[in-house]
């Protein structure tokens, strides 16, 4: 990847997705998980897409919309909280929860899709594994994100992923997206120091 | 936050914070087949309670539990508070044995505060959950959550607390938290059982005062009935439990004079026929019964927004 000015004064920040990219990737997302899943007529029973808050439960929104535009099956789509199963709630100040919502039917032996913006450490598709299992006992989970990162620290693996970004750690990745933030894109920017890993970048 | 001893000082962002978590906790368990959240794991939740109670020792039992902490009961008798132990030992020696939290409930006003005081050296985290006649923050927090679930924001709206106001520590921790949230609070019950003027924890609050509880109902939002405190009266307060009853009891009557929308709510245990009557407890309006099922979920979060992220001396920061 391009090499990264250092010292530069200003946060150097690269556009790695347009607004017409992240619309683009989502639509190759919707298409392989039609594949993969076989959604169709007298195909297997759709999936249900589950979104991590923050920026998950909007893309999942999106991912649901455009399966069903292209496969003309209405899709499920939820929203799952992981807050309270998090491994890092010790090192940092208490935060509020986030809605989960699940869709009307449940997950019990359903496809299970989680959706999130970017796929990073692994940890927190960790603590959505485990919240799933407190849920129901889906038949399959499958992971779906906008970007993954890198620098995984626990044997966790995307199923479908929208673009792959080497990265520094010095460096995160912003997700935007109009419902959460006003306009689509996906930054990469230096970390700011002492940054506590605000929503949406990681 | 470390502690949790009163609603007076509490601010309206940390105040909404709780009762948001409250409500989340709520959505994330309904319906659910297991009722465990790994929260709160490996945290020792002690509650201390020297006098009786039935659903504030439960429901902090019961949220401890369902966040996966490790709950121990103490009760005054049968521990070595029969031998003499003051409260500073005792407590002292449950936070030696490890209580990350210890949640106390006693008949002298500000004890709370003291074992704060005493453990302040310590990392163990102190819940008020009753402190004689001064302050009972899980219930007000409790109460503005099942209000704010039938009623919406508090802003503005108007709540009646009837009865024993002189004695309640749960009509002094609602005065403090709804009026925090926006809410008007107005006071009703007999002379003797009312604050003769509005001054100290009072004034400069949006409360009013008022004898007359059939004028106050057709204006109520909700109307919150208080126990009458037979424990803590040592003097005649009023003539009788009858003449009591006629005047300030919840009868189907007078109920029938509250706006269609109103709620009506009991921190309980009640006295059925004296302060509030069957019918009326049982009513389509009542939310005494959604009060205790939101008291777990209001606990949930108050452990939670104090354990979650607390450490223990020796661990890293």
């Amino acid at each position: 990847m391009a090499p990264r000015t250092r010292g530069a004064t200003g946060p150097a920040e690269r556009e790695l997705l347009s607004a017409g990219d992240v619309a683009r990737t989502i639509a190759r997302i919707a298409h392989q998980i039609i594949e993969k899943t076989a959604i169709g007529p007298g195909g297997e029973p759709v999936p249900v897409l589950l979104g991590i808050p923050t920026r998950g439960a909007p893309l999942a929104a999106r991912l649901a919309g455009r399966i069903t535009e292209f496969s003309g099956q209405p899709v499920p789509h939820g929203s799952l909280d992981v807050t309270l199963y998090r491994d890092d709630l010790r090192r940092r100040p208490p935060r509020p929860l986030e809605l989960t919502q699940l869709p009307e039917g449940g997950i019990d032996d359903r496809t299970v899709v989680l959706v999130d913006d970017v796929l990073y450490s692994g940890r927190t598709i960790r603590s959505a594994l485990d919240a799933l299992r407190d849920i129901g006992r889906p038949r399959v989970v499958q992971l779906a994100v906008l970007v993954d990162r890198g620098h995984r620290e626990l044997p966790i693996r995307a199923d479908y992923v929208g673009k792959n970004v080497p990265t520094s750690r010095r460096e995160e990745v912003a997700v935007l997206l109009s419902e959460v933030d006003g306009r689509d894109a996906v930054l990469l920017r230096a970390a700011a120091p002492d940054a506590g890993g605000g929503e949406g970048s990681r | 936050m470390k502690h949790l001893l009163t609603t007076e000082g509490l601010d309206r962002d940390t105040a909404t914070a709780l009762l948001d978590t409250a409500d989340e906790l709520k959505r994330t368990l309904l319906g659910r087949e297991v009722r465990k959240l790994p929260t709160l794991r490996g945290r020792t939740v002690i509650t201390m309670f020297y006098e009786n109670s039935t659903r504030t020792r439960v429901s902090f039992e019961l949220a401890g539990k369902w966040m996966s902490a490790d709950v121990v009961n103490v009760s005054a008798s049968g521990s070595s508070v029969g031998k003499g132990e003051s409260l500073r030992d005792t407590a002292l020696t449950l936070s030696a044995a490890g209580a990350d939290c210890v949640i106390v409930r006693h008949p002298a006003s500000g004890a709370a505060q003291r074992l704060a005081e005493w453990l302040a050296d310590t990392p163990t985290s102190v819940i008020n959950a009753g402190d004689g006649m001064h302050e009972h923050p899980t219930q007000a927090l409790l109460d503005a959550a099942t209000l704010r679930e039938r009623l919406g924001p508090l802003e503005g709206r108007r709540v009646v607390i009837v009865g024993d106001v002189l004695h309640s520590r749960v009509a002094r921790s609602n005065v403090h938290l709804l009026t925090t949230l926006g809410a008007e609070v107005v006071l009703v019950g007999p002379p003797t059982l009312v604050p003769a003027a509005l001054t100290g924890w009072l004034a400069s609050r949006r409360v009013r005062v008022s004898f007359d509880l059939d004028a106050e109902l057709p204006a109520a939002d909700a109307v919150m009935m208080l126990r009458v405190q037979a424990e803590r009266m040592h003097g005649a307060f009023f003539p009788s439990a009858r003449e009591y009853s006629i005047n300030y009891g919840l009868n189907a009557a007078r109920a029938a004079l509250l706006p269609e929308h109103a709620v009506v709510m009991h921190p309980g245990p009640m006295l059925r026929g004296m302060e509030i009557a069957d019918s009326v407890a049982d009513a389509a309006n009542s939310v005494i019964v959604e009060q205790v099922r939101n008291g777990v979920h209001v606990r949930m979060a108050v452990l939670y927004h104090l354990l979650a992220a607390q450490t223990r001396a020796g661990e890293d920061a």
